[in-house]
């Protein structure tokens, strides 16, 4: 039996969870109001519609969700910007613009495609690369919003405002050496924007490719990004993806990675991430065929006040997948940072090698980290490993240097810097790695 | 080589020390003269290490009475890099792993924060090289070490190895190797011992930390001194090292009127 209780009208309207139903109604509404450059995009937009009304805005108490608190985001009025006027010159992109891509640029401004901006010269034959916008004629009804997992509310949020993407299709058998830089800035001033980027990338068979995906901001307001990329890597073919996530301070991130890998297929993501007062980065690795290579390194520094979110998922299905995770964590002041990693290895997934590390390196007292590594394995005939640690300087490592003549200061610069560099060597492009390197300091 | 008249590199003067509150060294004395080699010897928690680290200004080890100057200045109140710029060196009896910073990395910017102390120019990347090159030489060491992240996967004798070659480097007053020889085979040993004997001159001086008389066979000793609760109990020439070889350390502690450990 329920009881009744009428409720009280000021109390009702100041419910958190009233809060939050008005909040996605409006990101569902502003996202409803883009036009999409497209017909074909429509019925995509209409079903994941219907997909986020199905969720609620999620809180601490879901599980996956527990230590991510989105409340702050709702006391942002965000405006779906999206206007071409943005006034941004190639000057402004000097500090992202990469020398090893400089004919192989695509650049959206607050979710919408700059072709002043971008440069797609010289391309080899065969290579698509280009903002969906410009490109009526590929049929990309099968990837588009087709990956696993699409219905996840902010995945369907995002393809409701679908209105355009950056796409990178590969043919077989090509292998594109020079790497693609996929960049998406924000304006963000005294209005606070709500920007839903997308990108799709096509590795057909035997292909190899190099993608650069990253966020940046000119603006130092607020902005949401929720950011969803798809990335097809078919059989025997090879994608090396790095992800810089450098927003404003002051920005919040929600991004996600889907990747499903066909038989034979590799693929590396090196994910950065660095800005943003509350980002989340959902990666999913769907494996389909045998003998499938899947290498995650990320590395997340968080300072201030911020809170950094690395959520994790690598599908296994068939025998003989090797999989390495490397997730490294700087957190300093109070920052808090939050990494959860699943690998789920079914019966059928016999003969593989999974391994996961997540290692924490907190400089504050009051830096938080959670961390849960999580294996399921269900194979018995499988090499795996997994684990998390979290340490701070070694007063030990500080001295040794010291009793070197280097000084207090510079010894552990030295050894923050030796912490984040394994990863940041991963890295494939020089000019980003060393920008990167110079982020530590 | 005992040098008459020579700079009283090292004196120490009734130090006490305390780790975690847990007094260590208990009135130690010592001086150490330009050109000499010092051995002191001492059976485990004597507190050998704990005045090694001392020296060197670990921030765990406090200095709780007595005095240390070294070239008549007083240690107290300086930084461990100050004393690394001035002239102390600390060989580790367990170097550290470093990973991701490389071996030359590294040397060079120790080398150069001793330059830059001094008012010298730095180094750049290529003389450095070549310097280091030369370096190598001391210790029999392959330039592939100088790629390697410091000490990482290096083996007991090439960490050893490795810190006679910042030795080398840094060319320190006053060289402290603490149990240095612990843990190497005979020819890593003869390989250290070389170098620590190459670098030895009648500028500078050296305090060997050892368990094992061994050592000795390879550098030849000026003063042995016999450490054991704290202080140096006895000091006297290599005879007195192969002695407590012999006769173990309570003979010594019994003759100084320190209760013996059963």
């Amino acid at each position: 039996m329920t009881i009744q209780v009428s409720p009280n009208p000021i109390a009702a309207e100041l419910t958190p969870a009233m809060k939050r139903d008005a909040f996605l109604a409006h990101l569902l509404d502003l996202a409803k109001q883009t036009q999409p450059t497209q017909a074909w995009l429509t019925s995509l937009r209409d079903r994941a519609s219907e997909q986020v009304q199905s969720h609620s805005f999620p809180t601490t108490r879901n599980e996956e969700w527990r230590f991510t608190d989105l409340s702050p985001l709702l006391e942002v009025p965000f405006t779906e910007v999206g206007s071409r006027e943005s006034g941004v010159g190639l000057d402004a992109l000097d500090r992202f613009v990469l020398p090893e891509a400089v004919n192989c640029r695509l650049v959206f401004v607050d979710g919408v495609y700059a072709p002043e901006l971008s440069s797609i010269a010289d391309l080899p034959d065969g290579l698509t690369v280009g903002a969906l916008s410009n490109l009526p004629d590929l049929k990309l009804d099968t990837y588009l919003g087709q990956q696993p997992n699409s219905d996840e509310l902010f995945t369907a949020l995002n393809t409701v405002g679908l209105i355009d993407a950056a796409i990178v299709w590969v043919p077989k058998n090509l292998e594109v050496e020079t790497p693609i830089h996929l960049l998406f800035v924000s304006t963000a001033g005294d209005t606070p924007t709500f920007v839903q980027p997308r990108c799709l990338i096509i590795a057909e068979p035997n292909s190899s490719a190099t993608i650069v995906e990253e966020y940046g901001a000119i603006g130092q307001g607020q902005s949401f990004t929720n950011a969803v990329t798809e990335i097809w890597v078919e059989g025997n073919a090879e994608v090396s993806h790095t992800r810089v996530q450098r927003e404003s301070d002051s920005a919040f991130h929600i991004g996600k990675t889907a990747v499903s890998q066909a038989r034979d297929s590799r693929y590396t993501c090196n994910a950065i991430s660095l800005g943003a007062a509350i980002s989340r980065h959902h990666l999913e690795i769907y494996q389909a065929g045998e003998q499938i290579q899947t290498t995650l390194n990320g590395l997340t520094i968080a300072k201030g006040t911020q809170l950094a979110d690395t959520h994790s998922k690598i599908a296994l299905t068939q025998p003989y997948a090797t999989t390495n995770q490397l997730h490294k964590c700087i957190v300093d002041d109070r920052a808090h940072v939050v990494f959860n990693g699943k690998v789920s290895v079914p019966q059928a997934a016999q003969l593989t090698n999974a391994g996961q590390l997540n290692q924490n390196l907190l400089l504050s007292s009051k830096a938080r980290v959670d961390t849960k590594p999580q294996l399921e394995i269900v194979a018995d005939n499988v090499k795996c490993t997994h684990g998390a640690t979290v340490g701070q300087l070694e007063a030990d490592e500080v001295f040794y240097l010291q009793s070197r003549g280097i000084d207090a200061e510079s010894a552990r610069n030295l050894l923050i810097y030796a912490f984040a560099i394994e990863i940041m060597n991963e890295i494939p492009i020089e000019s980003l790695r060393d920008r990167l390197a110079k982020c530590l300091r | 080589m005992i040098i008459e008249n020579s700079e009283v590199i090292l004196s120490v003067k009734n130090l006490t020390a305390d780790v975690d509150g847990i007094p260590i060294l208990k009135g130690l004395s010592l001086e150490v003269k330009s050109g000499e080699i010092h051995a002191i010897m001492g059976p485990n928690g004597s507190g050998k290490s704990t005045f090694s680290k001392v020296l060197a200004g670990h921030p765990d080890y406090e200095v709780t009475g007595g005095e240390i100057l070294f070239r008549g200045q007083d240690l107290a109140e300086l930084e461990p890099e100050d004393r690394a710029r001035s002239g102390i060196f600390l060989a580790f009896q367990y170097p550290l792993e470093i990973p991701g910073v490389s071996n030359l990395d590294f040397l060079r910017v120790a080398y150069n924060s001793k330059r830059k102390h001094l008012g010298e120019e730095e180094l750049d990347a290529f003389d450095f090289d070549e310097l280091v090159q030369q370096k190598l030489d001391v210790v029999k060491m392959d330039a592939s070490f100088l790629n390697r992240s410091v000490n990482e996967g290096f083996s007991g004798g090439e960490k050893k190895r490795n810190e006679i070659l910042q030795m080398a480097l840094l060319e320190p007053k006053l060289a402290i190797l603490d149990e240095t020889d612990s843990g190497l085979d005979i020819d890593a040993l003869r390989i250290v011992a070389n170098g620590v004997n190459q670098l030895s001159n009648p500028d500078n001086a050296t305090v060997l930390i050892t368990h094992y008389q061994r050592l000795l066979n390879y550098i030849e000793p000026d003063y042995v001194h016999i450490m054991a609760n704290g202080r140096i109990l006895r000091t006297g020439t290599k005879e007195l090292a192969l002695e407590v070889e012999e006769r173990g350390y309570d003979w010594v502690l019994e003759e100084a009127g320190e209760v013996v450990a059963s």
